[in-house]
């Protein structure tokens, strides 16, 4: 944005790449799968209630995977939930994003040593995008790894990834 | 004309179901509409409570106490710590006890505010939600002043507390109770009374008495169905007995004694009995040291006990076996939630499955609770 703008008339016209765009949609409108698992979900509750309001960085739950982009494993996951989180996980459409909320679904956390039942850690089974520490982690650190996802998503480039080896990259030029 | 049958279908619902309130997982045979029978399975959320308490000593099993039901943390640490107390054998300051019973009764408001919040959510109404939430934060507010948590706070030590109340709690808990009681009203008008929900929760779910008493219900699930029992009465423990409140019941105002509403209003109306409980404390609230009686190593004679207390849920009671060492020989739970979710089946036969989760909610259950 910049020079180009000016060469038109009424100035209702932005110019930005088609990265920039997609990003900006995507990250601005994660929808969340409406999915508890343990203490943290209760946590993950009082982050989209009154006073630290989620959704007002466009998170809003829904409850199937299908509608979602991204789910928050808020809790122990234990073996026999792992199957089915892996499935959800599945029937959720691209791009997907994922947030580990809590030691229990980084590393296995407080069930770690003798958890006999407990999955250490859900990223054996899905790959994580971020990882939200505490037992529970505070609303306000997941509304924080809720905006590194953010800026994660910002860097992220859908254009270079699918055309990448095909073309030249562009020149370089100089920011005016 | 000959009778009409249609073929069952099972219908599974769960583990990710946004209104089973954690990973439980309900099967259900239907006839059309019509629920034949709910099978609830269990086990999604099974984190070895029991094996931890093998492994471990008397003082860490506490936070494992406070992970059982979460929502219901210093209800759960306050009948555990009873019990090892009542092993050691060692008599804790009377402040000790105020405090204790100051916290487990703020929990019960928390915990109710979550429950009647969650419920209107599942019941399609979505402010009182958010009144709840408010609400509740201001109670996480004074947790958070006095052991620097909000969710689970490892606050009760066998002997006494972790942190003395800090400067203001006093007048910070008389405020918000000054708040609040018109917020309940606010929650009334607003949820209770509202004639959708009347609609969608009378005569829904009903639990005759004698069938809520053959499962072990307990707690509101039990009292709503008109049984007058509450162990903070009937068993009085830790300084109940000095409080003046009463037990409430249902009442079948608005349809059948022991339906939903009934199960969902006992809850709102102990929110006032707790706080006509914690008003008392506060003004009677005696002095002293609260670590005083904190004893360097936990190593109770060999023995068992058997403590039983009034969690936000229903009856929590932990049956602890020493053998002399440092860890107990095994401690054992005895999960509100898991009595009560057995009666699933007993009170959704007959019904829509859309009344299936207004039954699920009013019923009340944490699966942390039930699957330890
Ligand atoms: S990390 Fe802590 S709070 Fe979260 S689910 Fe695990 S035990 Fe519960």
């Amino acid at each position: 944005m910049g020079l180009l703008d000016k060469q038109f008339e009424d100035g209702n016209i932005v110019i930005t790449s088609i990265d920039n765009l997609l990003n900006w949609a995507r990250l601005s409108s994660l929808w969340q799968m409406q999915f508890g698992l343990a203490c943290c979900a209760i946590e993950m509750m009082a982050a989209s209630a009154s006073h630290f309001d989620m959704m007002r960085f466009g998170v809003i739950p829904r409850a199937t995977p299908r509608q979602s982009d991204v789910i928050i494993i808020s809790g122990t996951v234990s073996m026999k939930m792992a199957i089915r989180i892996k499935k959800l996980y599945e029937q959720m459409a691209e791009p997907r994003y994922v947030i580990s909320m809590g030691s229990c679904s980084n590393s296995g956390g407080p069930y770690w040593k003798y958890g006999y039942s407990v999955l250490k850690g859900v990223d054996r089974i899905i790959p994580v995008d971020v990882y939200v520490p505490g037992c529970p982690p505070r609303p306000d650190a997941l509304l924080e790894g809720l905006m590194r996802l953010q800026e994660k998503i910002r860097k992220e480039s859908r254009v270079k990834k699918n055309v990448e080896g095909l073309i030249q990259p562009a020149p370089k030029v100089e920011a005016v | 004309m000959a009778e009409l049958r249609t073929e069952e279908m099972v219908l599974n619902m769960g583990p990710q179901h946004p209104s089973t309130h954690g990973v439980l997982r309900v099967e259900l045979v239907v006839d059309g509409e019509v629920v034949v029978d709910a099978i609830p399975h269990i086990g999604y959320l099974h984190r070895c409570f029991e094996k931890h308490a093998e492994a471990l000593n008397y003082q860490q099993i506490v936070p494992y106490c406070d992970r059982m039901d979460y929502l219901g943390s210093m209800n759960n640490d306050h009948a555990y710590v009873l019990g090892v107390e009542k092993l050691l054998n060692i008599q804790v300051p009377e402040r000790v006890e105020y405090i204790r019973v100051i916290m487990a009764e703020f929990q019960r408001i928390a915990s109710h505010l979550v429950s009647i919040g969650t419920y209107g959510l599942d019941i399609g109404a979505f402010t009182p939600f958010l009144f709840c939430f408010r609400d509740r934060e201001m109670i996480l507010d004074l947790f958070e002043m006095t052991c620097g948590a909000r969710l689970l706070y490892n606050y009760m030590w066998p002997g006494g507390l972790s942190h003395d109340l800090p400067a203001g709690f006093v007048e910070k808990a008389r405020a918000f109770i000054k708040h609040f009681r018109p917020a309940m009203k606010e929650l009334n008008d607003l949820l209770s009374y509202n004639e959708i929900f009347v609609k969608r929760t009378a005569n829904v779910g009903v639990l005759p008495a004698d069938i809520a008493i053959n499962y072990g219900a307990s707690g509101p699930t039990l009292r709503g169905s008109g049984v007058k029992w509450d162990l903070r009465k009937c068993e009085p423990y830790s300084v109940y007995n000095k409080f003046d409140w009463d037990i409430v019941v249902g009442t079948g105002e608005m349809g059948t004694l022991g339906d939903c509403w009934d199960r969902y209003m006992v809850k709102v109306w102990e929110i006032e009995q707790s706080l006509r409980i914690i008003e008392q404390a506060l003004d009677t609230l005696p002095e002293g040291d609260v670590q005083a009686a904190i004893p360097k190593r936990v190593r109770p004679p060999v023995g068992e006990v058997y403590v039983r207390s009034e969690s936000p849920r229903g009856e929590l009671a932990y049956y602890i076996v020493s053998d002399g060492s440092q860890k107990p020989y095994r401690v054992k739970g005895r999960a509100p939630s898991f009595s009560n979710l057995s009666l699933l089946p007993e009170i959704s036969r007959g019904y829509l499955i859309a009344d299936m989760i207004a039954i699920i909610g009013s019923v009340d259950i944490t699966l942390g609770d039930v699957d330890r």
